[in-house]
């Protein structure tokens, strides 16, 4: 058996009395991908620093290549060849592509000029190593999230690194840039580096890795080889609850259309797109990154204001050039980035969900009427059933499935017609995500109109009737879900 | 932002910020009743320190509304001397020459201050919100122009020998103890208190603070709310500027130009937070109130030149930062622990 590269030996932390991790023990093997899955606050995250000594064990303690560590400095980390890729991949958007790459060394060679030449050469070998090739001069700012992942990769592979710990690696990529990426992790390992792939989602871990460890609250609750491993006892790992996967089937749709989209164009980002929405359906939008599936979303909801088209409400044709405007016709959006667009994360939980709202509960001259304030509150939290002690609690209090639910409680308080969601479960665990999908599901039977933007495939097809593919600006296909697969939709999307 | 109001007590425990201000101004008055308590605890003394502190304590409830938004308002000493001028020479051109003005005069330069200051306001609020430029920069600069445009209109000269009758009213003491001026503050404290805590619009620039984007994405006219928050601090420069104009029975340029710094601290100091969203009244008049005793208090020690003054009162101010920041760093690890 080959000597294991890392090993962790009954690791306990905890935090102020709060026990972030129970006796977890696992190893690794050089060359090895092994994924390391787990929910929200399941632990992974501590796992991860107290392996790159960021946090030191309560008790238990780490073997690396046979030396064992009681608690292991950052430094010592990156001497034994440990590399942590963090998701935003500490990276410097403001230098570029070469500064990146070439500063750790030049910083660690305690250099004291800048020689422009060296750095140049250091940064051109980092790049080959992964075959990656890309404008050296460019600043890094201004890549895709998939090309500062290249760079962050690089980067970690100059300290003769023997294992890459990868947080969330593709949280933000598409399925192709995916694609590339592990045949990457596949290089890497051929050269012997370990991998550490950190991820909550199924279809990654099946395709990637040859070994799991599961945590779910701290303590590790399943581990093995992938091969022997299916999607339900993976679900069922990770949250503890047993799920059927059933696709949703509408109960009632309209004849008529309840919105209409008619040759909508905006330059360079979208053309001719033409669809309507059926009231008490779940249609999906999906396409690759720069399909333009956000900016049709954003001139749906009166962000982007397009060039020509027009949209249609129960047949009468409306003007949408303001979030105000959609908001007035009954159109609610739940944006992408929950974090920096969807909420306000130091205010209440109350006022995040009742602000776009907060108009009717004013009395004479424009004082708050605190009675109605609180009432549609608790509808909400109650609704959603939203975790907290507390509705004036701060929103970033809550994790990331409950802080979806508040944007969504934003929106059902506004009584819509139409919600537009764009990638409702990203960064959301299974369990959250099932909750969801329910919630949405009754939305729909409930006779609204919803659109989910995604390019999770399996999300689109067990929740909506329809898909529209998006390429290049246009849409390319308008499949039906029942007959429809991901292979079909996948060869329109590429 | 309900809780102030049902238990006062409960409410203090919870905001560590507003206790800190309190224990300073105790601690501060302790001290000097120990070794000054003549010459600082007299009616005098007191009413002399409520005169002076609403002049820049208005131009900090300004920029604590902009601080809110996640901006700023260095304009405010700019727009305080431009109105002061503009209304000293309305004031002038109104006194007769017997030295008195006519009754309608004093409401006449406060309704011209409200309006003086909106407008400076609105021409910031538009530069930040329409033509998106920083508000640091944009209100420098605005600040910069108001300056100027005193600068133009008197050649850097004071503008004085109006009717005093003006200074006398704004000077007199309500009842022989209230000064006028405390009251020009009180009014404007409550106003904005309300207009924070009762109504839609203080939750929606407070929402505003934390998350422009997402405002924007929840519908919020942003534009409009940052534009009415710019007229608001606007409108309590101009005021503050009429206090100057009363304090010194003239106004120049270049009065009170220590007063954009000083309120920007005192707006930290009282815990709004710079990058927006949080931050309360009551911290902030705390705050005001613990810098005059400051001053007033080391005045009284004879020894002790004013040039200290500013060591101790930035002395002060960093000691607050940084129990700030260990306060704030131990909340943050708790939380990060709890995760």
């Amino acid at each position: 058996m080959v000597e294991s590269l890392l090993k962790t030996v009954d690791i306990y932390k905890s935090f102020a009395g709060v026990q972030a991790l129970k006796g977890v023990s696992f190893s690794l093997k050089p060359g090895e991908i092994h994924c390391l899955a787990g929910e929200n606050g399941s632990g992974k995250s501590t796992l991860i620093k107290v392996i790159s000594g960021v946090y030191a064990p309560t008790s238990g303690h780490i073997e690396f290549s046979g030396r064992t560590y009681n608690k292991i400095t950052p430094i010592e980390a990156i001497n034994n060849g440990i590399q942590v890729i963090y998701q935003d991949f500490s990276v410097f958007p403001n230098l570029s592509v070469m500064e990146n790459l070439a500063l750790n060394s030049e910083l660690a060679d305690n250099k004291r000029f800048v020689n422009w030449k060296r750095m140049r050469k250091i940064a051109e070998e980092s790049l080959s190593k992964i075959n990656f090739s890309i404008d050296l001069d460019l600043d890094v700012g201004s890549l895709t999230v998939a090309e500062k992942q290249m760079i962050a990769i690089s980067r970690a592979l100059m300290f003769n690194t023997r294992l890459i710990i990868m947080d969330e690696p593709t949280t933000a990529l598409t399925k192709r840039e995916v694609q590339q990426l592990f045949k990457i992790i596949l290089k890497l390992k051929d050269q012997g580096i370990a991998i550490l792939f950190v991820s909550h989602k199924l279809n990654e871990v099946f395709e990637i890795s040859e070994n799991f460890t599961i945590l779910r609250n701290g303590e590790k609750v399943a581990e093995g080889e992938t091969s022997s491993l299916n999607t339900d006892q993976f679900s069922y790992h990770m949250t503890g609850r047993e799920f059927e996967a059933k696709h949703f089937i509408p109960a009632e749709i309209s004849k008529k259309p309840i919105f209409e989209a008619k040759d909508i164009s905006l330059s360079g980002k979208l053309e001719d797109i033409s669809f309507s929405l059926f009231k008490g359906e779940i249609l999906g939008i999906t396409g690759l990154l720069d399909s333009g599936r956000s900016e049709l979303a954003l001139s749906m909801f009166g962000m982007n204001k397009i060039d020509s088209g027009t949209f249609e409400l129960n047949g009468k044709v409306v003007k949408i050039d303001s979030p105000q405007a959609a908001i007035e016709n009954k159109i609610g959006y739940v944006p992408e980035d929950r974090l920096t667009e969807g909420l306000f994360l130091s205010q209440s939980i109350a006022d995040n969900i009742i602000i776009s709202v907060i108009d009717k509960f004013t009395g004479k001259a424009g004082i708050l009427d605190n009675e109605k304030r609180e009432k549609e509150i608790k509808l909400w939290v109650e609704e959603l059933s939203i975790a907290t002690p507390d509705p004036n609690n701060e929103c970033q209090t809550l994790s990331g499935g409950n802080q979806q639910r508040i944007a969504l409680a934003k929106w059902l308080a506004c009584n819509l017609d139409i919600l537009i969601l764009n990638g409702p479960t990203v960064g959301v665990d299974i369990g959250s995500k099932h909750d969801i999908h329910e919630i949405l599901q009754n939305l729909a039977n409930k006779g609204l109109g919803v659109i989910i933007i995604s390019d999770d495939l399996p999300e689109i097809l067990e929740n909506c009737s329809r898909v529209l593919v998006m390429k290049s600006g246009k849409i390319v296909s308008d499949l039906d879900a029942k007959t429809s697969d991901e292979q079909a939709i996948l060869s329109y999307m590429m | 932002m309900k809780t102030n109001f049902k238990n006062i007590g409960s409410y203090f425990k919870k905001d560590q910020h507003i206790k800190r201000l309190i224990v300073m101004i105790i601690v501060w008055m302790l001290f000097i009743a120990l070794t000054k308590f003549n010459k600082f605890y007299s009616l005098l003394n007191f009413q002399t320190m409520a005169a002076q502190f609403p002049e820049f304590g208005l131009m900090a409830l300004g920029i604590m509304l902009c601080m809110i938004t996640g901006g700023i308002d260095l304009s405010i000493v700019g727009i305080a001397n431009m109105t002061a001028i503009l209304n000293a020479f309305l004031l002038l051109a109104l006194t007769s020459e017997n030295g008195s003005l006519p009754p309608y005069a004093i409401p006449l330069v406060f309704v011209l201050a409200i309006v003086i200051g909106a407008a400076a306001g609105l021409f910031n609020g538009l530069l930040v919100s329409k033509v998106k430029i920083p508000a640091i920069l944009a209100t420098m600069g605005a600040g910069e122009l108001f300056r100027g445009v005193c600068m133009a209109l008197t050649n850097g000269n004071a503008v004085s020998k109006f009717s005093r009758t003006y200074s006398q009213l704004i000077n007199n003491k309500i009842g022989g103890i209230f000064p006028v001026q405390l009251l020009i503050f009180i009014i404007m404290a409550v106003v904005i208190w309300f207009i924070l805590s009762k109504t839609v619009f203080g939750t929606k620039i407070y929402m505003l603070g934390s998350n422009l984007k997402a405002a924007k994405y929840s519908g919020l006219k942003t534009d409009k709310l940052l534009i009415k928050t710019y007229m608001l601090s606007g409108i309590c420069a101009g005021l503050g500027g009429m206090i100057m104009l009363a304090n010194y029975n003239s106004a120049r340029a270049d009065y009170g130009s220590v007063y954009t710094l000083q309120c920007v601290l005192i707006v930290v100091l009282g815990g709004v937070n710079p990058l927006g969203g949080k931050g309360k009244i009551s911290g902030v008049i705390l705050a005001i109130i613990l810098l005059r005793m400051l001053e007033t208090g080391i005045n009284r020690f004879p020894h002790i030149s004013s040039y200290y003054i500013s060591l101790i009162w930035g002395g002060v101010l960093i000691l607050i930062m940084v129990l700030n920041y260990f306060s704030e760093n131990k909340k943050f690890t708790i939380k990060n622990k709890a995760a």
